[in-house]
């Protein structure tokens, strides 16, 4: 089952090394070593952040790119759990399917920016249909990959007990392959931040990437420390939402480790 | 009730039941014997459905029919009742389960999940689960080998008074002679693709192990098995 949860004091240890590295941060700045041409210390960024979030400003960015992220990741994540229940119910469904989806998967996606922009311009449609491609692929993947792991035997038991085609995928297939369907969300989410950054660079009027290129021109890296932290952050609440559905889901299941 | 007719089954080179032929009387109790890979879990799967049947074979075979695997084979994502219940149809089905349960000895386990039962409590809710729909025909691959001896008892009583209520005809795979003994009407041996041994078991029930006529059945079957004297 799950590891047992990492006890106060060794979650305190861990803590000790980056407490330290910001503190090695502060003190180089604070000494002058390190120019905030280059980077600011970590209390001008705190102040900048502060001082952002006071005026309206930091948090309206977040939920513009938190509104890309969302929108991005469920069109992309609805395109890629049709896909996996398409190829992995159906051989036929699987010939017509898979093929295509492995081959546009090696394509580096970030790569179709440009045609991106002529096919969708520069306002919200690119951005977020970046993000809808990048995350489309990891949740196909696991998805299709749990559905066709599904332990045969539960599958026969419940044929034998009369459950049709579709209780068959709603009680048994679906709850089966969802744990892998998980993982992949969680690399669906990694993708989804990446791609975001990515996309946010595509003339953004708003949201953190507009934020982080506004500073960068104006020669501001505790602005650009606050964008960066953003993405981190942001990602990392993902993930960890993530966790939680996971745990539940796994409180059940025999054997199988939540990561 | 069940007629089956020339089923021959092969996994590559090796001929696994050769035109075997098999007859179950509405009601019968049947034990099948044969050594572990002899075919036993493999001529189940034709009769339930659930491998096709080879060409050339026939099969009449009831359509409600109810299967304990030889794992319990229940949902993890489920709990017990639910899956006890799976497949079945109206607002009384928790009832039902709950029954079906206490009629196994685990009642008050309803609520918890397949991952907290133990072994042999598994097994006991996939027999629970596939009483409860009261099968015209029962197919039963070795639901009691997990189960510890007292509790095995307690099964053993469960599938009689449930043979008196319910006349079930039911094909029961055990490496137990003492069980099939104990249970059955009749019991097979099945071995090289046949069943070499088809032998009634007259007893009276309730049936003691100790009496004479229970240890003459008791060693032909071992001799069909080809167990020597005084093992099993
Ligand atoms: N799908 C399959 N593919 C290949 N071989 C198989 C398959 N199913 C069963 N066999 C083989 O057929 C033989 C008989 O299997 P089966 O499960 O019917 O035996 P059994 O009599 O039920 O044995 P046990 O008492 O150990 O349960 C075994 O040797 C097994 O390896
Ligand atoms: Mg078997």
């Amino acid at each position: 089952m799950t590891a047992a949860p990492a006890s106060p004091a060794l979650r305190m240890n861990r803590l000790i090394s980056p407490l330290v590295l910001l503190a090695c941060w502060q003190a180089a700045s604070s000494a002058g070593v390190l120019p905030a041409r280059i980077l600011t210390s970590p209390w001008a960024v705190l102040q900048a952040g502060w001082a952002l979030a006071a005026t309206g400003a930091l948090g309206h960015h977040l939920l513009v790119s938190l509104a890309r992220v969302v929108v991005g990741l469920a069109i992309g994540g609805s395109l890629g759990v049709a896909f996996a229940l398409l190829a992995g119910l159906s051989r036929r469904g699987e010939a017509i399917i898979d093929a295509p989806l492995q081959m546009l998967r090696t394509l580096p996606f970030v790569g179709l920016v440009p045609l991106f922009i002529l096919w969708f311009g520069i306002g919200e449609t690119p951005k977020i249909a970046l993000v809808a491609l990048g995350s489309l692929f990891p949740i196909y993947l696991t998805l299709f990959g749990g559905i066709r792991g599904v332990d045969r035997k539960l599958v026969e038991a419940a044929t034998i007990f009369g459950l049709g085609r579709f209780a068959i995928i709603r009680h048994v297939i679906l709850p089966g392959a969802l744990p892998a369907a998980l993982v992949g969300l969680r690399y669906a989410m990694g993708i989804a931040w990446l791609s975001l950054v990515v996309a946010e660079q595509i003339n953004a009027g708003a949201g953190i990437g507009y934020l982080i290129a506004d500073a960068r021109d104006f020669l501001r890296t505790d602005i650009i420390v606050v964008g960066l932290a953003m993405y981190a952050l942001l990602g990392l609440a993902g993930d960890a939402l993530v966790r939680v559905l996971e745990r539940r889901v796994m409180r059940t299941r025999p054997g199988l480790i939540a990561s | 009730m069940l007629r089956l007719r020339n089923l021959t089954r092969s996994f590559g080179a090796r001929l696994l039941l050769d035109r075997l032929a098999l007859d179950l009387a509405a009601g019968e109790r049947v034990a099948l014997l044969g050594r572990s890979g002899s075919g036993k879990t493999t001529l189940l799967r034709c009769l339930s459905g659930l491998d096709p049947l080879p060409e050339g074979c026939k099969l009449q075979a009831p359509g409600n029919l109810a299967m304990v695997f030889q794992e319990p084979r229940l949902l993890p994502w489920k709990p017990v009742w639910q899956n006890v219940a799976l497949g079945l149809a109206g607002s009384d089905a928790r009832m039902r389960a709950e029954a079906a349960l206490a009629e196994v000895g685990l009642a008050g386990r309803a609520e918890d999940f397949p991952i907290t039962l133990s072994g042999g409590e598994a097994q006991r809710v996939a027999l629970a689960r596939a009483l409860v729909r009261g099968p015209s025909l029962l197919l039963m691959d070795e639901p009691f080998a997990a189960i510890d001896a007292l509790t095995r008892l307690q099964m053993h009583g469960l599938m009689e008074r449930l043979w008196q209520s319910h006349a079930t005809t039911t094909l029961l795979v055990t490496h137990d002679v003492d069980e099939a003994l104990t249970l059955a009407d009749r019991a097979l041996v099945l071995a090289e693709g046949r069943i070499c041994l088809d032998l009634p078991i007259p007893l009276s029930r309730p049936r003691e192990a100790g009496t004479q006529d229970f240890a003459v059945l008791r060693r032909r079957l071992l001799e069909a098995l080809g167990v020597g004297d005084g093992e099993g």
